[in-house]
C-alpha cells in the first residue's frame, strides 16, 4: 500500500505571532517556519505503518510556496520515500485555501493511487480543519477524522476518534482519508544520517496549473486582530471577598 | 565532507529542538539520579550524535570542525552530562583511530563508535600524571608478540560505560619523556583490566569517571594504535585541537543558557517596584555576559574555519579554550548573582550549571596549560622570524 501524507509549512509553534500593522494578516517576514505539528504526527504514523509492514511507500506532498521544499525535506528525513511540491504561490503571505488544496490533492491522489491519505486534522496557522474532509468529499472516499488510534487491516481501517466528551471508534472502508489528532503518536526526531540521506531522495516539483486547479481565494479577510491583552488582576483579602467579587462580575 | 547550508540548518534545528524539548526537562532528574535514562541514551544514539566527527565511510557523518561547533553550541545549552556521553566518541576516543589507526583498527572500531554501540574512553591521566602527559608511568612490557600493561589511569571519562580504551603506556622503560609512550587500543573485558568505583564529582552528575587499573593486562601487538611504538603521544596531542574547540563551543552554549535563565529571571522578578531587568546594575551584568559569550562564539567559529582550511590552529585553539572556559565561569557567577538568594538554591538551573561549568577550566588542558602553550608558541614563532 502507498500512503500519501500532505504536509503544510506553517509558522513555527514556538514563535509568538504578530499581526501586520494594517490588520491584513500575520507578519511572516523572517519568521521561523516549520512543518505543521499535526502533519508531523501524520508522517510519523505513516512511517510506523511502513515499519509494521502495512505500507510500502510514503509520499509526502505540500502545496504552497517554493520554500515548502524545506518542509518536505523534513518529512523525507523522518522517513518518507519521496516528495511532491506543488508550487501554488510566490508570496509567503499567500495562504492557499482548503478547497484549492483539496482539489490539488485530489489530482495528486488520482495520479499516485495511494491506498491511504494521512493528514493532520488542521494546520496551526488558520485552524480551518477542512482540507481532509473536503478531499474525502471530492474523492468519494471514506473519512476518519481526529484519529487518536489507528489500525489498518486489509480492506478497512479502525479509527478511534477524539470527540467531545469521549472516544468514538469507527470502522472505515479503504481507501480512506484519516486526519490525525495530537495523541496518536509522538513524532520522532530526524537523525543526522537520515537528514543527509534525504538530500538524495526524489522531490518532484509541480505547479497548481499542472493540475488545472484555480487557487484564487474565495474568502476575503476582513480583519486580523491580536488577542485582547489580559487585564490586571487584584489581590483579595479573604475567601469571602473572592466569592463576592466573582459574584459581582457574574462569574458564579 | 561539507554540508550545504540547508542540511546543516535542518540538523541544527533538529538538535536544538531535541535539546529543548527532551533534554532540558530531564536535567533535574539526571542530576538527582546521577544517570541518563537509557531510553534517552538510545534516542541520542539514533539521532547519530555519537558519529558526528567520524567519516561517512565508517558510518558517521564526518562533520567539518565548523559544522561540529554549530551542533556543539546547541548541545551546550543543556546539562554537560548529555554532551559528555557523546564527547569521547566524537573527540579523544575516536580521533586517534581516525588519524593514526591501521585500516584494520578503523574498520573494526569506527562503525561501532559512530552508531554509539561502543563507547570509547581516552586513558591518559594517571594519579601522578596530569597535565605533564609525557611522564606517563603505566608500563607496557613486550613479551613475544604481546604486551603486558601495568599501571593506573585516573578520572577516565565514560570508563564505566566504555567498551574500548585508548591507553597510553610506556613501551621504552629507558625514557622518561613522551618519546617512549605508545597508545594501545584495549577492549573492556580484557583480563587484567579493572575499573575503580565511580568518582564523586562537584557537578556534572550523570556523567561518570573512574580509575582504570591494569594488572598484568596482556594485549596483542596488533592493539598498538597505528601499529607502531612511540607514536602514541603525538597522536594524543593531535587529537587535542579538535577537542579544545568542541569544549569551547560547549562553553558558549552553556553561557547562552545561563544568560537565557538570568534574563528571564530578571524580567519576572520584581524589586523596588519594578522588574530586576530594568535596573542598570543588573543590565550591566547581562551586557558583560552577552558580550563575552559573543566574543567566545566568534573565536570558536573563526578558529574552526581556519582549522577546516588546513591551518595549524594549536595556538588559537588554546586561546579559544582558555577564553571560553574562563568566560563561562564568569557568566555562571553573574547568573547566580542576578538570581540573588534563589541562585544559591538547587531548584534553579543556574546553581547546577555554576558547579557543572567549573570543570571546563580544568579538563582537556587547564587554563594554566593553555597559557603555557600559547606563550611558548608565541616565543617560538617570534624567534623563528628573527
Amino acid at each position: 500500500m502507498k500512503v500519501l501524507v500532505p504536509v503544510k509549512r506553517v509558522i513555527d509553534y514556538n514563535v509568538k505571532v504578530r499581526v501586520k500593522a494594517d490588520g491584513s494578516g500575520v507578519d511572516l517576514a523572517n519568521v521561523k517556519m516549520s512543518m505543521n505539528p499535526f502533519d508531523e504526527i501524520a508522517v510519523e504514523e505513516a512511517i510506523r505503518l511502513k515499519e509494521a509492514g502495512k505500507a510500502e511507500e510514503i509520499v509526502a506532498v505540500s502545496v504552497g510556496v517554493k520554500q515548502a521544499q524545506e518542509t518536505l525535506r523534513t518529512a523525507l528525513a523522518m522517513g518518507a520515500d519521496r516528495a511532491i511540491l506543488v508550487v501554488a504561490a510566490d508570496d509567503v503571505h499567500t495562504d492557499i485555501e482548503p478547497l484549492a488544496v483539496a482539489k490539488i490533492l485530489a489530482k495528486v491522489v488520482e495520479a499516485e493511487q495511494p491506498g491511504l491519505v494521512l493528514c493532520g486534522k488542521q494546520a496551526i496557522d488558520n485552524d480551518m480543519n477542512a482540507t481532509g474532509q473536503m478531499l474525502s468529499a471530492l474523492l468519494g472516499w471514506s473519512q476518519g477524522t481526529f484519529a487518536s488510534e489507528l489500525s489498518v487491516d486489509g480492506d478497512h481501517a479502525t479509527v478511534t476518534r477524539e470527540v467531545d466528551g469521549g472516544l468514538q471508534t469507527i470502522k472505515v472502508k479503504m481507501p480512506a482519508i484519516i486526519t490525525v489528532d495530537l495523541r496518536l503518536n509522538e513524532p520522532r526526531y530526524a537523525s543526522l544520517p537520515n537528514i543527509m540521506k534525504a538530500k538524495k531522495k526524489p522531490l518532484d516539483e509541480k505547479t497548481a496549473a499542472d493540475y488545472g486547479v484555480d487557487v484564487a481565494p474565495r474568502l476575503e479577510i476582513v480583519k486580523t486582530a491580536e488577542p485582547a491583552a489580559r487585564a490586571a488582576g487584584i489581590m483579595v483579602g479573604s475567601v469571602d471577598e473572592l466569592v463576592q467579587k466573582l459574584k459581582d462580575v457574574g462569574a458564579i | 565532507m561539507s554540508l550545504d547550508a540547508e542540511t546543516l540548518n535542518q540538523f541544527r534545528d533538529t538538535v536544538s529542538r531535541f535539546v529543548r524539548e527532551r533534554l532540558v526537562p530531564l536535567e533535574d532528574k539526571v542530576a538527582e539520579d546521577d544517570a541518563i535514562p537509557e531510553d534517552v541514551v538510545a534516542e541520542i544514539r539514533e539521532m547519530g550524535l555519537f558519529g558526528m566527527s567520524i567519516p561517512e565511510e565508517y558510518g558517521g557523518v564526518g562533520l567539518t570542525m565548523s559544522e561540529e561547533v554549530q551542533i556543539a553550541f546547541e548541545l551546550g545549552f543543556t546539562s554537560p552530562a548529555f554532551r559528555s556521553l557523546i564527547g569521547t566518541n566524537n573527540g579523544i576516543g575516536s580521533q586517534g583511530i581516525i588519524m593514526d589507526g591501521t585500516p584494520e583498527q578503523k574498520a573494526k572500531y569506527l562503525p561501532r563508535l559512530a552508531n554509539g554501540e561502543l563507547i570509547a574512553s581516552f586513558a591518559l591521566t594517571e594519579p601522578d600524571v596530569g597535565s605533564d602527559a609525557g611522564s606517563v608511568r603505566t608500563s607496557a612490557r613486550r613479551e613475544g608478540d604481546h604486551y603486558v600493561l601495568n599501571g593506573t589511569k585516573r578520572f577516565i571519562t565514560n570508563a564505566p560505560r566504555a567498551g574500548l580504551f585508548t591507553v597510553f603506556a610506556r613501551t621504552d622503560p629507558n625514557t622518561t619523556d613522551a618519546s617512549g609512550v605508545t597508545a594501545f587500543l584495549v577492549e573492556a573485558g580484557t583480563p587484567g583490566l579493572k575499573l575503580g568505583p565511580k568518582d564523586h564529582k562537584m557537578g556534572q552528575r550523570g556523567a561518570h569517571t573512574c580509575d582504570v587499573i591494569f594488572e598484568d593486562c596482556r594485549v596483542p601487538a596488533s592493539a598498538i594504535l597505528g601499529g607502531k611504538e612511540g607514536v602514541g603521544f603525538k597522536t594524543a596531542m593531535k587529537v587535542l585541537d579538535r577537542g579544545r574547540l568542541h569544549i569551547s563551543a560547549i562553553c558558549v552554549g552553556a553561557a547562552e543558557r545561563l544568560i537565557h535563565e538570568s534574563l528571564n529571571y530578571a524580567i519576572d522578578r520584581k524589586q523596588f517596584g519594578g522588574p530586576l531587568a530594568d535596573k542598570q546594575l543588573i543590565q550591566a551584568m547581562l551586557a558583560d555576559s552577552r558580550t563575552e559569550a559573543y566574543a567566545a562564539r566568534c573565536m570558536v567559529e573563526e578558529t574552526a574555519r581556519r582549522k577546516d582550511a588546513g591551518t595549524n590552529v594549536s595556538e588559537e585553539a588554546a586561546c579559544t579554550k582558555m577564553y571560553a572556559s574562563e568566560m563561562v565561569g564568569r557568566v555562571a557567577d553573574r547568573a547566580v548573582q542576578i538570581h540573588g538568594g534563589a541562585g544559591y538554591m538547587t531548584e534553579y538551573a543556574v546553581e547546577r550549571f555554576y558547579r557543572d561549568v567549573r570543570l571546563f577550566r580544568i579538563y582537556e588542558g587547564t587554563t594554566q596549560i593553555q597559557q603555557v602553550i600559547i606563550g611558548r608558541s608565541m616565543v617560538r614563532n617570534a624567534l623563528r622570524n628573527r
